[in-house]
C-alpha cells in the first residue's frame, strides 16, 4: 500500500518521483497495520525515541558551553549552571533525561520479556535492542564522567580499572584507555568525544531496530501471529499515534516533575565536589540504573570473575531467543513462566537495592544468592520451562477472547431475565 | 569444472588481500597508538622526595605519574609484624624484604589493586591499609590479606639517592 501512495501536492509528487522519501515515511507511520490490542506497555518505543532526541538536542547545546579539560571541566559545568542563560534547565533536562531514558528502556525490555517479543521471528529486533542498551550504558557512563566531580572521577577509575582484570595485557590496555598512568585529562577528552559520537550510533541502530520490527510487525499482548491487514489490525495513524502521544504527555509530566522539583534526587551529592585524585569518597556508587550490574560485580570475590560475570549478565540477554525453548510468546498463556518472570523482575530490583549498600555481611550473602538466581533464570529456568510447562490454549485471533467474553455476558444476561 | 588448481587469478586474489590487510593494519596503528600515554605524560615519569620531615609512624602521600604513592616510615612494631607473617598465609606470597629496600621505609603505589580506589592508612583487620570501596584489607607491608583485591599493593621502581632522598620512577 505504501507503493501506491501519491502525494497530493505537485511539489510533493515532483520530489517523491525523484526520491521516494515520502513513500517511506507514509508507509511506516500512517496506514502501517498494527495489532488492535496493544496496551500502554507498547508506548515505550515512542517514548524512548523522544528520550533519545531530547538527549541529543540538549547535549548539543550543552557542548557549546562545556570544556573537556581536567582543570576546567568542573568549573565549566558550574558556569553552565550559574551563568549560561537557561543553562540550569538544559543541564537538568540532560541529566534527568538520562535517568528517565533508562527507566523507559527497562520497562520496554520488561515488556518484551513478559510478552515474549524476542522470540521467532523477532530475534534480530531484540538483539539490535541489546546492542542499543550496551551503547546506552557506555554513553551514560561516559557522560557521568564529564562534570569531573568526585563520583565522576572515581566512577571512571573503578570502571576503567575493570580492564586491568584482563590477563597479561590488562595494564597496557588500561594505560592505553587513560592515555597516561591514571585517570586524567586525556581520558576526559576522549570520553567527551565518544559521548558525543555514541548517541548518533544509537540513532542509527534505532532505525535498524524499527526497520526489523516492521518486517514481521508488532508482537501483541496475546503473543499470537496476526495477519497484516486483517480484522486484527488497525492503521498506526490515528490509533497508535494518539495512544503513543497520550502516553508521551504523561511521561513528560513525570519528566518535568523531576526537572523542576527534584532535579538532583537521582544524582549523588558528592558529584558537586571537584574531582580529587588523592581522596576516594567513602562510598562509591554508580548511577541507579547501573546498580543491579554493580551488585553482580561486587558479589564475586575474584576481580576477573566479577568482571566476567557482570559482562555476561548483559551479554546473556542476546542469547535469550534461544535460551527460551517455549513456542508460546505471551506470559498470559504460560502459567509457570508468568510467575518466574515476576520473580526475575523482583530479583533485578533486589540486586539494584543491594548495589547501593555496602558489600559485606548479610548484604553480600543475599547479593550472591540474587546473582546466582539471575543466571539460573536464563540458563536453567528458561530452557526447562519449554519442556515442562503446560501452556494454555492460544486464541485463534485477537477478537476471539473478547468475543467469547461478550457471549458469556449475553448468556448471563439472558439467564437473569428468565 | 577443473580440479582444484591454483591459477594465476587465485594467486592475485590472495596477494591483493594480504597486502590490503597489511596496509590497513599499518594505517590503523597510528589511530590506535595516539591514545597511549604521550611524550608530555612520560616526561613526568620520575619524582624525587626528601624523607627528612617524616617521623616514625608517619606517612606521606606524593603524586607520581598522576597516581598517589604512599611513603611510610614504619614503626619497629609494624616491621616486626610484617616480617613475622608466614608466607603460606598470603594470597599473593611475597616476603617483606622484597617489598622494602630499607625495612624502615615502605614505598608503594596507593591504589587498591582491585578497582583503583585509594586505601585508607592504618585501618582494617591487619593494621595496614583498608580499601573502603569493596573491602580489601592490606597488612603493614601492603600485602593483600582479605577481600577482592587480587595482588599486593604495587611497589614502584625507586632508589635511595642518599639516606634522606628517594627517587621514584
Amino acid at each position: 500500500m505504501s507503493d501506491n501512495y501519491q502525494p497530493t501536492s505537485a511539489v510533493g509528487r515532483w520530489f517523491n518521483d525523484r526520491l521516494p522519501l515520502l513513500n517511506l515515511i507514509y508507509g511506516h507511520l500512517l496506514p502501517y497495520p498494527t495489532p488492535k490490542n496493544l496496551n500502554y506497555w507498547w508506548t515505550f518505543g515512542g517514548i524512548l525515541t523522544f528520550c533519545l532526541l531530547t538527549q541529543i538536542i540538549t547535549g548539543l547545546v550543552l557542548a557549546m558551553h562545556y570544556v573537556a579539560d581536567a582543570d576546567q571541566a568542573f568549573a565549566s559545568v558550574e558556569h553552565i549552571m550559574r551563568d549560561v542563560n537557561y543553562g540550569w534547565l538544559l543541564r537538568y533536562i540532560h541529566a534527568n533525561g538520562a535517568s528517565l531514558f533508562f527507566m523507559a528502556v527497562y520497562i520496554h525490555m520488561a515488556r518484551s520479556l513478559f510478552y515474549g517479543s524476542y522470540k521467532e521471528p523477532r530475534e534480530l529486533i531484540w538483539i539490535i535492542g541489546v546492542f542499543i542498551f550496551l551503547l546506552m550504558i557506555a554513553t551514560a557512563f561516559m557522560g557521568y564522567v564529564l562534570p569531573w566531580g568526585q563520583m565522576s572521577f572515581w566512577g571512571a577509575t573503578v570502571i576503567t580499572n575493570l580492564f586491568s582484570a584482563i590477563p597479561v595485557v590488562g595494564e597496557s590496555v588500561t594505560n592505553w584507555l587513560w592515555g597516561g598512568y591514571a585517570v586524567g585529562s586525556p581520558l576526559l577528552t576522549r570520553f567527551f568525544t565518544l559521548h558525543y559520537l555514541m548517541p548518533f550510533l544509537i540513532f542509527a541502530l534505532v532505525i535498524l531496530h524499527v526497520w526489523a520490527l516492521h518486517v514481521p510487525g508488532n508482537n501483541n499482548p496475546e503473543g499470537i501471529n496476526v495477519v497484516q491487514g486483517s480484522q486484527d489490525t488497525v492503521p498506526f495513524h490515528p490509533h497508535y499515534v494518539v495512544k503513543d502521544l497520550f502516553a508521551l504527555v504523561v511521561f513528560m509530566i513525570i519528566f518535568a516533575g523531576f526537572v523542576f522539583f527534584v532535579p538532583n534526587i537521582l544524582g549523588h551529592s558528592d558529584n558537586y565536589i571537584q574531582a580529587n585524585p588523592l581522596q576516594t569518597p567513602e562510598h562509591i556508587v554508580p548511577e541507579w540504573y547501573f546498580l543491579p550490574f554493580y551488585a553482580i560485580l561486587r558479589s564475586v570475590p575474584d576481580k576477573l570473575g566479577g568482571v566476567i560475570l557482570m559482562v555476561s549478565a548483559i551479554a546473556i540477554l542476546a542469547f535469550l531467543p534461544w535460551l527460551d525453548t517455549s513456542k508460546v510468546r505471551s506470559a498470559k498463556y504460560r502459567p509457570l513462566y508468568r510467575q518466574f518472570v515476576w520473580l526475575f523482575f523482583a530479583d533485578v530490583i533486589l540486586l539494584g537495592y543491594l548495589g547501593a549498600q555496602t558489600a559485606d555481611g548479610l548484604y553480600l550473602i543475599i547479593g550472591r544468592i540474587a546473582t546466582i538466581y539471575y543466571f539460573v533464570h536464563f540458563i536453567v529456568i528458561m530452557p526447562l520451562l519449554g519442556f515442562i510447562e503446560k501452556t494454555k490454549p492460544l486464541p485463534k485471533s485477537l477478537s476471539e477472547p473478547v468475543l467469547t467474553k461478550e457471549e458469556r455476558d449475553m448468556k448471563a444476561a439472558a439467564a437473569a431475565v428468565t | 569444472m577443473s580440479e582444484k588448481q591454483v591459477t594465476r587469478r587465485n594467486f592475485l586474489y590472495v596477494t591483493t588481500g594480504a597486502f590490503t590487510a597489511a596496509g590497513a593494519a599499518s594505517i590503523a596503528w597510528p589511530f590506535i597508538d595516539q591514545m597511549n600515554p604521550d611524550a608530555s605524560v612520560k616526561a613526568l615519569a620520575s619524582t624525587e622526595i626528601d624523607l627528612r620531615p617524616i617521623v616514625p609512624g608517619q606517612s606521606i602521600t606524593v603524586l607520581w605519574r598522576g597516581k598517589p604513592v604512599f611513603i611510610r616510615r614504619r614503626t619497629q612494631e609494624e616491621i616486626n609484624e610484617a616480617q613475622m607473617v608466614s608466607l603460606t598465609d598470603l594470597p599473593d606470597p611475597q616476603d617483606d624484604s622484597e617489598r622494602a629496600l630499607n625495612p624502615e621505609w615502605l614505598v608503594m603505589v596507593g591504589i587498591c589493586t582491585h578497582l583503583g580506589c585509594i586505601p585508607l592508612g592504618q585501618k582494617g583487620d591487619y593494621n595496614g591499609w583498608f580499601c573502603p570501596c569493596h573491602g580489601s584489607h592490606y597488612d603493614t607491608s601492603g600485602r593483600i590479606r582479605k577481600g577482592p583485591a587480587p595482588t599486593n599493593l604495587e611497589i614502584p621502581e625507586y632508589v635511595f639517592l642518599n639516606d634522606n632522598t628517594i627517587k621514584i620512577g
